[in-house]
């Protein structure tokens, strides 16, 4: 898990293969790539000066263990230092020790994903936990808003309070905790328009709601991909409401998630859930471990084995490996590759998900790589026959004319195809006596550090 | 009313650089620009989202001109707020309407919640005001009440709306969109799309798709394809632009959310990185609230000068 992070410190620690304490002029060479990655991570500056600090503390004298290196053991205790910053191991679960209706309330920026992540909390704990669930929206604010929630309440099987049109907020939060009690609700989730921090009219209404309601949970919805901006935010609807909890958003995205730490660390609040898709079970609980390498650029090595298996067909895959083995593998088989490579999104976003990856993707996205080059060579093989595809040595001049016209290429385009793959198949033949292990396996696998073999998703 | 609108902009302007003010006062009580006055400045810029490479970038050509002088704060802000609008400056450049297309079509695209309904409604409000004839398409047919929620921008700016039925393919309901704006001689097409994460190939394909089926209308279409940027945003702003301009073709960008206390200082790493024109700037929830971004002011506002 550290390799990434240790392998950039190796150099720093190169002349230093030695036992003993760390030394203050080591630590402080190795922190300044820890500052780096976090601020690119979008940690808020004051937070990642604090972080180092502390870091810097236990990390100077530290004993280097004698099976490590300098740089692992740097690593492992700025690691450490993240994950227990971000909440340490163990989810923190929701409040909901009070009288019944127990009042949760959503507040955030405009656009942060309250609205969905409210649908999404009333499901889970409706199926999980078996409770009766009211939704409300107070966002008179955003035209279509309370439909909006109506209609994600619906879908997702829960209640929510009928929209009755010139109430204000602080009305419909009140009739909503009447409906709550009048009909017996466990919960209701009121879900507030969104919310510039610095705007006293509108932060003063979310006070008096608050005052209206006393929530048993503030839930702060916060965007993973904010940046410096995260602690003025969290400060301000701290002070405002006392935040009991973090929801981060969108982390399905490739945000490297550094708010996730800045809210944290101004609120004190643990971060709860994160949310991972637009459907509407789409809420997990939150996994410090995972955040913790994202924000170093070691990689979501989780989330990449989730996206893979949700988009690369298993068994398409296998198939794939086995026929290349036995060198069977022809352009048809090439085609259906470069369908799921498409599939897994651009490589670049994929290389980022992976440890030690960060300077790579760097490095692909300097050359500007083209993507589009994968959709062409698809469009060419569509253009030709089946028997062209089992057997490419027919492709002559007047075949490589038509398939070019067909598929909106060249036939220099094809040549190169051709060429491709013929280099390809010749390497695949000689891989294929490597036998065992499968080629798709070593594909991505090769890319991974050492250590990283059991997690190695099958199948490619 | 321009008075006020203008005011507006610059108390909004004003309160996302306050911080970074206050950051700057404290960072040059001393008169000389050496290495630690100008580290504080590059703390400063970093905490405005320019990203530590770009900060760092900007002081080192900043350092170059200014190192060791005697200054004050006065001339420190205005020389660093000149070196970043002279990035800035290529870029601010307006959207123009091509008259000979009849409509222009602009396809609004951008992650989920950037802003891009609401930004399509103070368009419409613009080219109304300037007696322009705007034609909106809901092409969110995924999120709930999307389509009621430009239903009621529609009835604000007294655009009309063309919306299908829900979960309607979009790219479908943008093709008979156009068809019927070109009928109807409308000047601007504004279609509206669904919020999407660039990483998400199947739903960049879905855009795809939308342009791709209008061009079988008008092979020059979309015309104009606007990003719409949060100026929360950290540095997968980058990212973000970088995905969506491969893949669709961005011609555009549109900053949402300056009035609130983000800074929005990734747009001078975007512009660095990409040098795509920046249209407008969002700076309020009303429809009036959308104004041209303009490099000088920007960049004074990033150093607190407004
Ligand atoms: N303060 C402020 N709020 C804005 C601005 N632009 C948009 N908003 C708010 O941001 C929220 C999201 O705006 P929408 O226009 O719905 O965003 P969207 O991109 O269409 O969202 P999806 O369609 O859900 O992806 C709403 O609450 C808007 O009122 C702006 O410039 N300033
Ligand atoms: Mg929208």
């Amino acid at each position: 898990m550290f390799d990434a992070l240790s392998d950039k410190f190796t150099g720093i620690f190169d002349g230093l293969r030695r036992r003993g304490a760390l030394s203050e002029g080591d630590v402080t060479e190795a922190l300044r790539e820890v500052r780096l990655a976090m601020l690119d991570a979008d940690v808020a500056l004051p937070v990642v000066k604090d972080f180092v600090a502390r870091v810097r503390e236990r990390a100077i004298g530290a004993e280097v263990l004698s099976a490590v290196s300098p740089g692992q053991q740097v690593a492992k205790i700025v690691n450490d230092a993240l994950v227990e910053a971000l909440g340490g191991a163990g989810a923190v679960p929701l409040n909901l020790a009070a009288v019944p209706p127990v009042p949760i309330l959503m507040v955030g920026l405009q656009g942060s994903g309250k609205t969905t992540t409210s649908g999404k909390l009333a499901l889970r704990l409706t199926s999980r936990e078996k409770r009766r669930v009211l939704l409300a929206s107070l966002d008179t604010q955003r035209p279509a808003a309370q439909l909006q929630l109506a209609q994600l309440a619906e879908r997702a099987g829960v209640a929510s309070l009928p929209i009755v049109a010139g109430q204000s907020p602080v009305q419909i939060a009140r009739r909503a905790m009447e409906a709550g009690r009048r009909e017996g609700f466990d919960v209701v989730i009121l879900d507030t328009a969104g919310r510039l921090s610095i705007d006293q009219a509108l932060m003063n209404e979310v006070r008096e709601i608050r005052e209206a309601t006393s929530p048993v949970e503030t839930l702060l919805v916060v965007d993973a991909m904010t940046g410096q901006d995260a602690v003025q935010t969290a400060q301000a609807f701290n002070d405002a409401l006392g935040v009991t909890g973090i929801v981060l958003t969108r982390m399905d995205g490739d945000a490297r998630g550094g708010a996730a730490l800045s809210m944290r660390h101004v609120t004190g609040a643990p971060i709860k859930f994160s949310g991972s898709g637009e459907k509407i079970d789409a809420l997990e609980e939150f996994h410090p471990e995972r955040v913790a390498g994202r924000i170093l650029g070691l990689g979501d090595i989780a989330g990449l084995v989730e996206r893979a298996s949700e988009t690369i067909d298993q068994d398409e895959a296998e198939k794939l490996a086995r026929r290349m083995m036995r060198g069977q593998f022809t352009l048809e088989d090439y085609a259906a590759q470069l369908r799921q490579i498409s599939k897994m999104g651009s490589i670049s976003s994929i290389l980022g998900m992976l440890p030690g990856m960060g300077q790579m993707k760097q490095k692909i996205e300097d050359a500007n790589i083209d993507t589009t080059v994968f959709k062409r060579q698809q469009a060419i093989i569509c253009s030709m026959t089946m028997k062209e595809r089992r057997a490419p040595e027919i492709i002559k001049a007047s075949r490589k004319k038509r398939i070019a016209a067909g598929s909106g290429t060249s036939v220099q385009e094809i040549n190169k195809l051709l060429k491709q793959f013929d280099d390809m198949a010749t390497m695949m033949k000689r891989m294929g006596k490597l036998g065992q292990k499968g080629l798709m396996r070593q594909g991505i696998g090769a890319l991974m550090p050492r250590g990283m073999g059991q997690q190695r998703p099958r199948g490619y | 009313m321009a008075l006020g609108f203008l005011s507006r902009l610059k108390q909004g302007l004003s309160r996302s650089t306050q911080k970074l003010t206050e950051g700057l006062g404290a960072a040059l009580t001393r008169r000389k620009l050496d290495d630690a006055a100008l580290a504080e400045l590059e703390d400063v810029l970093v905490a405005a989202d320019l990203g530590p490479a770009v900060a760092g970038r900007v002081i080192a050509s900043f350092r170059r001109s200014r190192f060791g002088d005697e200054v004050t704060q006065a001339e420190v802000r205005q020389a660093l707020a000149g070196e970043i609008a002279s990035i800035l400056q290529p870029v601010a450049r307006p959207m123009l309407l091509d008259p000979a297309r009849r409509p222009h079509v602009v396809l609004v695209v951008g992650v989920n919640g950037t802003g891009k309904t609401t930004t399509i409604g103070k368009l419409a409000l613009h080219y109304m005001a300037e007696g322009k004839r705007p034609v909106l398409v809901a092409g969110d047919t995924f999120r709930a009440a999307a389509v009621e929620q430009l239903q009621v921008w529609g009835e604000r700016t007294g655009a009309p709306v063309i919306s299908g039925p829900p979960n309607a393919d979009a790219a479908g309901l943008a093709f008979d969109a156009l068809t019927r704006a070109a009928v109807e001689d409308a000047d601007v097409l504004l279609i509206d799309t669904a919020g999407r994460l660039h990483n998400k190939s199947a739903l960049m394909e879905e855009l795809q798709k939308i342009i791709r089926v209008l061009r079988k209308k008008d092979p020059a279409a979309p015309h104009s394809v606007l990003l719409v940027l949060d100026a929360t945003t950290g540095q997968n702003a980058v990212q973000q632009v970088r995905v969506f301009k491969e893949l669709v073709e961005v011609t555009g960008l549109v900053v949402t959310k300056l009035d609130g206390s983000a800074r929005g200082g990734i747009v001078v790493a975007l512009a660095e990185a990409f040098g795509l024109p920046i249209h407008a700037v969002g700076v309020g929830e009303q429809a009036g609230d959308l104004r041209p971004f303009d490099a000088g002011e920007f960049a004074s506002g990033l150093v607190g000068q407004v």
